[in-house]
C-alpha cells in the first residue's frame, strides 16, 4: 500500500493545523460564515439536515486494517457509532460537532488519511476498480497511476478553482467495475499490440440532472504521458468550461456542446505543448510508486480446493455465499471476498464501529491487512486464501456481514436521501429497505439473477439511478415524495442510461411497481442466462409499461 | 404560520427560535409567528443571531398546528425536527420526550 513520504505527512499535518485555526476563528466570530463555508468545504465538512457531515477521502478505495480501525474510532469518538460508505468510495460521518472536527482530522492524519478535496470545484478523490491488484482479468493494477494523479492533483494551484467539481476513475480490466463512463475522465489501463502499457481516455461522463456517458477521445495514451494528457484535458476545461451557469459547468456539457471530436482536437493541440516535457513520467518514478502497490507475497495454499469443497457440502449458507460474494483471484489459491453492507432491511453502505473493527481484524488475520471500498457501497477483502474462506465466512456471519446478495436485487446502491441530506427531495433509504424486505428470500433473489437497482433522493444522482438496471429517483411533489422509475441503465463497459418508464409512484406504490417490473422480466426471459438488462435491451420498455400502466399506457 | 429554524454553529444541531429568543433544540418549544409582522420580528432576530455567530442557515419555515402540535408542512422539516426516519435511536426523536414523529 502507499505510504506517505515526508512531504505528504507535512502537507496533511499543515492542513489540519490550518483548519484548526480556521475553526477556532470561526467559533470566536473572527470570520463570517460566508468566509468560512468555502474553507470548511475544502476540508470535507458539509452542513446537512441534522448536523455537520464529514466526508473522508479513501484514495482509490484502498484501506489498511489500521486505517479502518481509525475510522471505527472516529465513528465512536466523534460521531454516533457508525459511518456511511459512498458511491465515490469515500466514507461519511453524519453527526460530528464542528468544534471537534479538527481533532478528528488530526486522528485521521495519524493513519495517513484526510478529508481534502472531498468537496469543492477541484479534482476530487480518485476512484478505481475495487478488485485492482487482485482481479484475474486485470492487465495491470491501475492504482499506482491513481496515486500519481492524487499527488499531482492535491492542492494543484491551477486546478483548485475549476468551473465545477471534477472526478476521475480508473480500471485496469476490460470489464469495467469502476463505472468509468460516468466520470469526468475515465482511464482504462490496457496494453497495445506491442505490449506497452497505456490508457484509453474517456471524457465527459457524468450523472446529475444531465446524465451523459463519456466519449472515448483517445484509444491509447502511452502511460508515461498520463500527467501531460490529463493536464491538457483539465486545462482546456478550466479555460473554456462554462462558469455562468452551475448546471452547465461540468465538463460533460462542454464535451457535449463542442462534440467529442472538437474537444479532442483542443486537447491534442494543448498536449502538443506538454508531451515529452516536465510532466512526462520517468520510468523510475512510476517504478517507485508501483513498488508501494506490490501485491503481498501470496504463498501457495493448494489445500484450499479441498477445504472449500468440504465446507460447501457442509453448509448451504457457505455455498451460497461462495457463489455470490467470492470472485476469482489472479492467484488460483486465492479469492477476493465482497463483504456485503446490504443486510436485508438495513441501510445500504452503513457500517457500525464494531463491524469496522471486526472487518479490520478479519483482514489482518486472513487478508494481508487490506480492505477495499466498492462504489457499490460494499467492502472487499482482495486477497484471501481459498483455504481460509470458511473461517472468513464464519467471522463475517458473526458480524451480520455475510449476506449472499452481491449483484442481486437487494445489493442496492442508495444515497442517504432526505433522511440526512440537505439537497435531497425524497427519502432513499426506506425505499431500499422495503425493496430488500419484499425480496428478502435469497432463493428468490438468486432466481431473479443479476439485477442492479439504484436509488437517488434527488436529481444530483449520488445513488447512480441513471445507470441502474432499475433506477429510482425520488422527487418532491405537492409536499410529498414521488418516485420516478428508469429502466435499462448500466454502469459497466456496456454503459447505458436508463429511460423513464412512465409516471412516478408514491411511497406506498413504489415497491409494488418494482415487483411488477421483476415479475414481468421473469415471465418474458428466455431462460436464467438472460439477465434483466439483456431482456430490456431485447424488448425495450413496452412490456414493462404495459405491466405497470396497462390501459393507461395504451391510451398514451 | 411560520417558525424560525437554523443550525447551531458549533455543533450543527437543528434549533428553533423560542418565544424568549433562545434557540430551542426541539420544535415544540418554537415560537409560532401568526402574522407577517411577527415573521419579520423572527427573521430580524435570526439575522442578528447569525451575525453573533450563534447559528447558521437561518430560515423561516411553514408550519401548521395539528391538535396543538407544531407540524412543518415540508417532509424535510419534519425529518429535521425528528431525526432520520430509518434510525429512531438518533436525533430528537431519541430523546426522553420525543419531539415529533416525522412521517
Amino acid at each position: 500500500m502507499y505510504r506517505y513520504d515526508e512531504f505528504d505527512r507535512a502537507f496533511v499535518e499543515a492542513r489540519v493545523a490550518q483548519f484548526r485555526d480556521q475553526v477556532e476563528r470561526r467559533l470566536k466570530g473572527e470570520i463570517t460564515e460566508d468566509q468560512f463555508k468555502p474553507l470548511r468545504l475544502q476540508n470535507g465538512v458539509y452542513l446537512q439536515l441534522h448536523a455537520y457531515m464529514l466526508r473522508v477521502a479513501i484514495p482509490y478505495g484502498t484501506l489498511s486494517s489500521r486505517q479502518l480501525r481509525m475510522l471505527a474510532h472516529i465513528a465512536r469518538t466523534y460521531d454516533k457509532g457508525y459511518g456511511h460508505f459512498t458511491t465515490r468510495q469515500n466514507i461519511q460521518f453524519h453527526w460530528p460537532a464542528l468544534a471537534e472536527i479538527p481533532d478528528a482530522l488530526a486522528d485521521l492524519a495519524s493513519v495517513e488519511m484526510h478529508a481534502l478535496q472531498t468537496s469543492g470545484n477541484c479534482i476530487r478523490n480518485i476512484s478505481a476498480d475495487h478488485f485492482a491488484g487482485a482481479a484475474a482479468d486485470e492487465v495491470a493494477d491501475p492504482r499506482p497511476y491513481a496515486e500519481i494523479l492524487r499527488q499531482w492533483s492535491s492542492a494543484h494551484p491551477e486546478f483548485s478553482f475549476l468551473p465545477r467539481k471534477f472526478k476521475i476513475a480508473f480500471t485496469g480490466a476490460e470489464r469495467d467495475r469502476a463505472a468509468i463512463q460516468t466520470y469526468d475522465i475515465g482511464l482504462h489501463l490496457k496494453r497495445n499490440a506491442e505490449g506497452e502499457l497505456g490508457f484509453a481516455v474517456w471524457v465527459g461522463g457524468g450523472q446529475g440532472r444531465t446524465p451523459i456517458l463519456a466519449k472515448k477521445i483517445r484509444d491509447f495514451l502511452p502511460h508515461e504521458e498520463l500527467l501531460s494528457y490529463v493536464t491538457a484535458i483539465v486545462r482546456v476545461y478550466n479555460l473554456e468550461g462554462r462558469r455562468d451557469n452551475k448546471w452547465k459547468a461540468r465538463i460533460k456539457i462542454m464535451v457535449h456542446e463542442l462534440g467529442a471530436a472538437e474537444f479532442a482536437r483542443l486537447v491534442e493541440a494543448e498536449w502538443e505543448n506538454l508531451k515529452g516535457g516536465d510532466l512526462s513520467l520517468p520510468q523510475a518514478d512510476i517504478d517507485a510508486i508501483e513498488a508501494y502497490f506490490a501485491p503481498p507475497a501470496l504463498p501457495d495454499r493448494p489445500e484450499g480446493d479441498a477445504a472449500v469443497r468440504a465446507a460447501r457440502l457442509d453448509s448451504r449458507t457457505f455455498s451460497d455465499w461462495l457463489d455470490r460474494n467470492v470472485v476469482t483471484h489472479r492467484h488460483p489459491d486465492y479469492a477476493a471476498v465482497t463483504v456485503s453492507l446490504k443486510a436485508i432491511g438495513e441501510t445500504p453502505g452503513d457500517i457500525s464501529d464494531a463491524q469496522m473493527d471486526a472487518v479490520a481484524d478479519i483482514a489482518e488475520r486472513y487478508g494481508f491487512g487490506e480492505i477495499r471500498v466498492s462504489h457499490e457501497q460494499n467492502l472487499v477483502l482482495p486477497h484471501v486464501a481459498r483455504a481460509d474462506l470458511p473461517a472468513v465466512h464464519d467471522a463475517l456471519v458473526a458480524q451480520g456481514l455475510a449476506t449472499s446478495n452481491i449483484d442481486l436485487i437487494s445489493d442496492i446502491i442508495a444515497c442517504p436521501g432526505l433522511d440526512y441530506c440537505s439537497l435531497a427531495n425524497a427519502r432513499s433509504i426506506p425505499v431500499a429497505q422495503q425493496i430488500a424486505l419484499r425480496f428478502s428470500s435469497l432463493e428468490r433473489q438468486r432466481e431473479i439473477g443479476e439485477l442492479k437497482l439504484n436509488i437517488s433522493g434527488c436529481i444530483n444522482a449520488c445513488g447512480h439511478h441513471h445507470v441502474g438496471h432499475i433506477g429510482i429517483l425520488g422527487v418532491e411533489k405537492k409536499g410529498g415524495e414521488l418516485y420516478q422509475v428508469t429502466l435499462g441503465g448500466a454502469a459497466d463497459e456496456h454503459a447505458s442510461l436508463g429511460e423513464i418508464v412512465g409516471r412516478g409512484f408514491g411511497p406506498e406504490e413504489i415497491v409494488d411497481a418494482v415487483e411488477t417490473i421483476v415479475e414481468t422480466y421473469l415471465s418474458l426471459r428466455h431462460d436464467r442466462a438472460e439477465r434483466f438488462i439483456d431482456l430490456y435491451r431485447r424488448l425495450g420498455a413496452a412490456p414493462f409499461k404495459e405491466a405497470l400502466y396497462g390501459a393507461e399506457a395504451r391510451v398514451a | 404560520m411560520k417558525v424560525l429554524t437554523a443550525n447551531r454553529l458549533f455543533d450543527g444541531e437543528a434549533v428553533w427560535l423560542a418565544a424568549d429568543h433562545s434557540w430551542a433544540e426541539t420544535l415544540p418549544a418554537a415560537h409560532v409567528a401568526h402574522d407577517e409582522a411577527d415573521e419579520e420580528r423572527l427573521a430580524a432576530h435570526g439575522k442578528l443571531s447569525a451575525a453573533r455567530n450563534e447559528v447558521v442557515d437561518v430560515e423561516l419555515i411553514d408550519v401548521q398546528l395539528v391538535d396543538g402540535a407544531i407540524v412543518p408542512l415540508r417532509l424535510r422539516e419534519r425529518i429535521r425536527a425528528a431525526g432520520p426516519t430509518v434510525r429512531g435511536d438518533l436525533g430528537k426523536q431519541a430523546r426522553a420526550v420525543p419531539a415529533l414523529a416525522a412521517a
